[in-house]
């Protein structure tokens, strides 16, 4: 038996192609959403990964410190490195921000870290060029996607960097950028007021009787100085030794020091459950609609098509056509216009998912995945045009 | 192919129909489009079945093609009573797949295949090999004429082209009758004579019953009997027959 369906997609190839086409790049935009979903996912897993560390040391009952803000005082890690099982510990902040290169700004979470090598916990793990910070002042190591080069001078508050380093995928969990410093700068660019704010703030001081004491020469000084310092981290990283499992060495940093830790678990629980769950909502919300809007699409498509086929149907029920073979000639087309549209959808998405300005990860799985669900939906977008096939009456070929 | 034409010839056995009535609706609103319907229509005959509109020539077209069910009478296809006040016969698709062949006004062939699986596809339906099919649809289309034609599509014929595939359609599967619905109708006086002709020539050739409704008077006379039907009753007279004798 011949392919019914077959030859009527062949006769109107160009009709099937160009509906096909348009549905392709709906499936596209589908699988592109999904791409999103999971290049978050990614980010947040490369933010954890990038980090080199086995427990996030933070602030108590806080979630820092990328979903929440921490603060701990820099000089914590020296007992931590004390505790049984901690191989390394090093001081680590995180900020978002605006750093100024030439005449344009980009935004990108600007990592404070501990001059060292490859392998300290915070330190990028690999550079594509370039080389680590090895100087205490004004290096900064940048992530490609931030546009920056090699020996460029950028601009974070007042303070300016020569980018000695650039790495690759180094990014926040929002998909920024992320540009290293030394530690004692990144302190004094969170801290760091602009010039009027410390005249006002030394003023205010210098008001105060409890700080301006004629009798103690040298403790407005002394005060001064400490407001103009920084002695804040955001979070410990933790590398433990082996032979250790992460929970050993978190309880008694918990029980004994009074801090929140982290495991890699939780930690991956806290940035995909919370921090980009409501993205990761909204995107199943487009992808639903999406779905439903395919849906629709192949259902009115098959529809018009069959019911432009009506008499031809009459007369293959007259002449003995059975129904299966009606039906299995509109769910084939149906099936063959989802083929056609998922092969352009995945090509589309695929060439342009590098453009869009965030990562777009498409997974082999969710391609699979899409294109069941596509095949399913033909396949129930079909039954509606079926549903009106199988209703034609033969007598209509006959006519009178 | 010389095998599979006598084979044609020998497979058929034409149509006798008795007392058949239709009535539609029941009670007060009921109407009887069919109240006495006699004909028999023999091997190799070909017979014009005229009325004016409303007179139930639909109708009976519609009931000897098994499309709807007669509400009374006796139908006998060939050497099979199909009907007998109910349907002897359970699957009617397949009655009409493989016993019943239909010419249409338009041709109606499916636009989406060429000529030769136009004809070859309803033995395909009835489970036969595609080649064998393709074989039958050829020699049909050879003695049509049109072979010449076998792979071009339906919208690349002529309307006499159209219409000899639709009759090669028609007697694909050695129906022993066939039924034609005002086949002349979109033709010319000389492509319509054309059709009858063929349509002569090939009742002979296959002996096929063939029953042509028709409205048109220039094809009338060709038929060598006619069944009038007026208000649901057949009346049978002789025609005459011109253009074969």
């Amino acid at each position: 038996m011949i392919s019914l369906a077959g030859r009527d997609i062949m006769h109107a190839w160009g009709k099937f192609v160009f509906t096909g086409v348009g549905l392709g790049l709906l499936i596209g935009v589908t699988l592109t959403m999904a791409g999103v979903y999971r290049g978050m996912v990614d980010d947040a897993k490369a933010l954890l990964d990038n980090s080199g560390a086995d427990l996030w040391v933070v602030q108590k009952d806080t979630l820092g410190p990328y979903a929440e803000s921490s603060s701990l005082y820099d000089d914590t890690y020296r007992s931590l490195l004390s505790i049984s099982g901690v191989a390394r510990a090093a001081n680590i902040t995180y900020l978002t921000m605006q750093v100024r290169e030439g005449g344009r700004d980009v935004r990108a979470m600007v990592v404070g870290v501990v001059s060292g090598g490859p392998g300290q916990p915070g330190q990028p793990s690999y550079l594509i060029s370039g080389r680590q910070i090895t100087r205490g002042h004004y290096e900064a190591v940048a992530d490609i996607a931030s546009g920056f080069n090699l020996g460029q001078s950028i601009q974070i508050r007042r303070n300016h960097y020569t980018v000695v380093g650039l790495t690759r995928r180094m990014v926040s969990s929002g998909g920024d950028p992320m540009v290293f410093i030394p530690l004692k700068d990144a302190q004094e660019a969170q801290f760091l007021k602009d010039n009027d704010a410390i005249v006002q703030q030394r003023r205010r001081t210098a008001e105060n009787p409890a700080f301006n004491r004629p009798n103690v020469p040298g403790l407005l000084n002394q005060v001064i100085a400490s407001q103009s310092t920084n002695t804040f981290v955001n979070a410990i990283l933790v590398q433990i030794k082996p032979g250790f499992s992460a929970e050993e060495v978190a309880e008694p940093i918990r029980h004994w020091k009074r801090l929140q830790v982290y495991t890699r678990t939780q930690m991956e629980s806290i940035l995909v459950g919370k921090l980009i769950a409501t993205s990761a909502k909204q995107i199943a919300m487009f992808l639903v609609i999406l779905a439903v809007v395919s849906a629709a699409i192949v259902a009115f498509i098959i529809y018009t098509l069959t019911m432009g086929k009506i008499r031809e149907i009459a007369v293959l029920k007259l002449i003995g056509t059975k129904n299966r073979t009606i039906a299995g000639m509109i769910m084939q087309q149906a099936l063959g216009l989802g083929v056609i549209g998922f092969v352009v959808g995945k090509v589309a998405a695929t060439f342009w998912a590098p453009i869009f300005p965030k990562y777009v990860l498409l997974v082999p799985g969710d391609a699979i995945l899409g294109f069941l669900a596509v095949m399913l939906i033909c396949v129930l977008a079909s039954l509606l045009a079926i549903r009106a096939a199988l209703k034609v009456d033969p007598a209509e070929a006959i006519g009178g | 192919m010389v095998n599979h034409l006598s084979e044609l010839k020998q497979a058929s056995k034409g149509i006798h129909i008795e007392g058949l009535r239709k009535r539609y609706g029941e009670g007060d609103t009921a109407v009887d489009a069919l109240k006495d319907v006699n004909m028999i229509v023999a091997p190799g005959e070909v017979v014009g079945l005229v009325g004016p509109s409303g007179s139930g020539k639909s109708t009976l077209l519609k009931c000897l093609g098994a499309v709807i069910e007669p509400s009374a009478g006796r139908m006998i296809l060939g050497d099979q009573v199909i009907y007998n006040n109910g349907w002897q016969i359970k699957d009617l698709r397949a009655l009409r797949r493989d016993k019943i062949g239909f010419v249409f006004q338009a041709p109606y062939l499916i636009p989406f295949l060429d000529v030769t699986d136009n004809v070859a596809l309803l033995p395909m339906l009835a489970g036969h090999p595609n080649a064998e099919s393709r074989q039958r649809a050829l020699a049909l289309l050879e003695a049509l004429d049109v072979a010449h034609r076998a792979k071009a599509m339906p919208s690349q014929l002529s309307g006499g082209e159209q219409q000899r595939v639709s009759i090669a359609r028609a007697l694909v599967n050695r129906p022993p009758v066939i039924l034609a619905d005002e086949p002349t109708a979109p033709l010319d006086s000389e492509r319509a004579l054309a059709v009858i002709r063929i349509l002569n020539q090939m009742a002979l050739q296959y002996q096929t019953a063939i029953i042509v409704v028709t409205h048109d008077e220039k094809i009338i006379p060709t038929f060598k009997r006619i069944y009038h039907i007026r208000d649901g009753k057949t009346h049978e007279e002789a025609g005459e027959g011109r253009a074969f004798e």
